[in-house]
């Protein structure tokens, strides 16, 4: 069974039809990557996926279990993680009350006791500090620890999201853009992460780019999408080839 | 410069950990505790009056500090507060239970007006609560069978074991106790999860919903203890004028917390009893200094609002963090001696987000 099940969904807004019956299925342990012009729709698809927007049709399905009607703050506890496209941090916190907040949805010792700060408040904070840590040494964000991410470079920061959505403990992970606004040398240490966080963590990764280096690097298919629509699947290498990609990226 | 070597996750959860804090506070609270048996009667009226402008105050910036929600309604919190006392005591319960059952009654009332005005933000939720506030102020004074109208209320006595504590050195203890006491609840609740996720719904909704965030959740219950700690102060402030009239909750008490609040330096609980003790203290300061002006300008009116929106107008211009923001640039001032730059809180290029999808 597929992780990552997309049933003819649409997005209509007003006239405009941002997704059109995209139907895709990702298997549990793949990297997946959407590439596609500006305004084809995939961080619409993310935003679908993620409960931003309610599709207009169509299913999404997670191990199975359909989340097209569930909470936006639900989504979390099926399992997907999700980076934007600019990033979205704390910015008056720090890195580590960053990564902490994506301890949220783990037992935190009950509501009332944080008042009192109690026993098991104390063992709930340690419990969720000491996987923040493993996060932190495994994204060698130590360095950053205690400093506010409104003032770290931007490098840093994509870096810090990234951190934020492996703190939940995903299945899924959606990347919206990591590479965008990296330097070479990022974009490699990027590639190795996603790698390693799929042979070390078995979690599935969705990821749009338009780095087609970083794609062809780690990308196990590739899906094209254009004005909404799904132009062709398959390897990085394939779909650069497919005549109805070349058309959309340099006209016809 | 100290560096912190932790050594155990613990370590890093303590609250006073190096000498020259515990030091301090030490003889912050020697301070205090010996306060009354040294000061005029005034200024142990005075001290009182701070201590629960203090906790009015830490209840708004749960709400405007934390959550980044504007109330300019607050006092609408502190009038329900105050009202519920005298009806509980009125109806027999003792002061030691009727005071926290006051503080639920407002926090009942916030998570109610929280309810509706999560739906707005910013500018919007400004108007909505003060909206509230002035709808509050109207029905306590209409209301007469149960807040005595425009005549008034008397407040009973504060009863603690059949004695009166309603004097002014015991009612200065009982002050300062809920005030410790509140604020060590706050420290608490905004070190954990719940104060990391009102934090995060101030900073980024989008990013909140993501992480399992139930924002409205959140922002109601900000609402709801803000006001629980706003209508505790409230409740006090009944015993301390002891005959309560409506335009004591007026729009002017609203003004004031949020004077206190950004004053103080918003997102920081610290801020928030600096700001309270220097609006607080600032009208006697200003009474004081009437008598050095010259008869013109000591007689002129209005000059009391003036010097408040000097304050105001000052700081936002100049220490937009606040008195907090001052306190902490004072403090790495020490600690780096003679090594400190200003540059250090100079904050570097900010990576504004665009296009987020509430």
């Amino acid at each position: 069974m597929s992780l990552l099940q997309l049933d003819g969904v649409s997005l209509r807004v007003g006239g405009l039809t941002a997704v059109r019956e995209v139907s895709v299925a990702v298997p549990q342990g793949e990297i997946f990557a959407i590439i596609g012009p500006n305004g084809a729709g995939k961080t619409s698809l993310f935003n679908i996926i993620t409960r931003v927007f309610a599709p207009s049709a169509g299913r999404v399905l997670v191990a199975g279990q359909d989340i097209t009607a569930v909470p936006r703050h639900h989504v979390v506890r099926h399992g997907i993680a999700r980076t934007f496209q600019n990033i979205e941090l704390f910015d008056a916190a720090t890195v580590l009350q960053n990564l902490l907040l994506g301890r949220h949805r783990f037992p935190h010792g009950g509501f009332t006791a944080q008042f009192a700060w109690t026993p098991a408040v104390r063992r709930a904070e340690i419990a969720s500090r000491a996987a923040v840590e493993r996060t932190i040494d495994r994204l060698e964000l130590s360095a950053y620890r205690n400093a506010p991410v409104g003032g770290l470079p931007y490098g840093v920061r994509k870096v810090v999201e990234l951190g934020r959505a492996l703190a939940t403990e995903p299945r899924l992970l959606l990347l919206d853009e990591p590479a965008s606004g990296l330097n070479p040398e990022e974009t490699r240490d990027l590639a190795f992460w996603i790698e390693d966080i799929r042979a070390e963590l078995g979690i599935t990764v969705v990821m749009v780019e338009h780095d087609m280096s970083l794609v062809s690097a780690v990308a196990d298919r590739v899906m094209c999408m254009s004005m909404g629509e799904v132009l062709a699947t398959g390897t990085a290498a394939e779909v650069q080839a497919d005549p109805a990609v070349i058309a959309a990226y340099l006209g016809t | 410069m100290r560096f912190d070597y932790d050594t155990s996750y613990a370590d890093a959860q303590r609250l006073l950990r190096h000498w020259p804090g515990r030091i301090a506070y030490a003889a912050l609270a020697a301070l205090l505790l010996a306060g009354p048996l040294v000061l005029p009667k005034f200024f142990i009226g005075e001290a009182a009056a701070t201590f629960i402008a203090c906790i009015m105050a830490l209840g708004l910036m749960v709400l405007t500090g934390f959550t980044g929600q504007v109330s300019l309604g607050h006092a609408a919190f502190v009038a329900i507060g105050a009202y519920a006392e005298i009806g509980l005591l009125d109806a027999g319960l003792p002061f030691p239970l009727a005071l926290p059952v006051a503080g639920a009654i407002a926090g009942l009332a916030g998570l109610l007006i929280g309810l509706p005005a999560i739906r707005v933000s910013g500018l919007y939720l400004a108007m909505v609560t003060l909206a509230f506030a002035l709808v509050v102020e109207q029905a306590v004074g209409r209301w007469k069978s149960v807040t005595g109208g425009y005549d008034g209320a008397q407040v009973p006595d504060a009863r603690l074991f059949g004695a009166n504590i309603g004097g002014l050195v015991p009612f200065y203890y009982v002050c300062l106790a809920v005030l410790v006491l509140a604020l060590l609840a706050l420290i608490n609740l905004t070190r954990g999860y719940v104060g990391r996720a009102f934090v995060g719904i101030r900073d980024s909704e989008a990013a909140a919903h993501a992480l399992g965030i139930w924002v409205s959740g959140y922002k109601v219950l900000a609402f709801g203890i803000s006001a629980a700690i706003t209508g505790l102060g409230g409740a006090l402030l009944a015993h301390q004028v002891q005959y309560v009239t409506p335009d004591v909750f007026s729009l002017n008490l609203s003004m004031q917390l949020v004077l206190m609040v950004v004053v103080g330096g918003l997102g920081s609980l610290r801020g928030a009893v600096l700001g309270a003790v220097l609006i607080g203290l600032l009208p006697t300061a200003i009474s004081r200094l009437k008598a050095l002006l010259p008869a013109v300008a000591a007689a002129q009116f209005g000059l009391e609002t003036f010097i408040f929106g000097l304050v105001l107008a000052g700081f936002v211009l100049f220490e937009p963090s606040g008195l907090n923001g001052r306190w902490i640039k004072l403090r790495s001032f020490f600690e780096a001696f003679p090594l400190y730059r200003r540059r250090t809180f100079v904050r570097g290029k900010a990576y504004a987000s665009s296009e987020r999808h509430r």
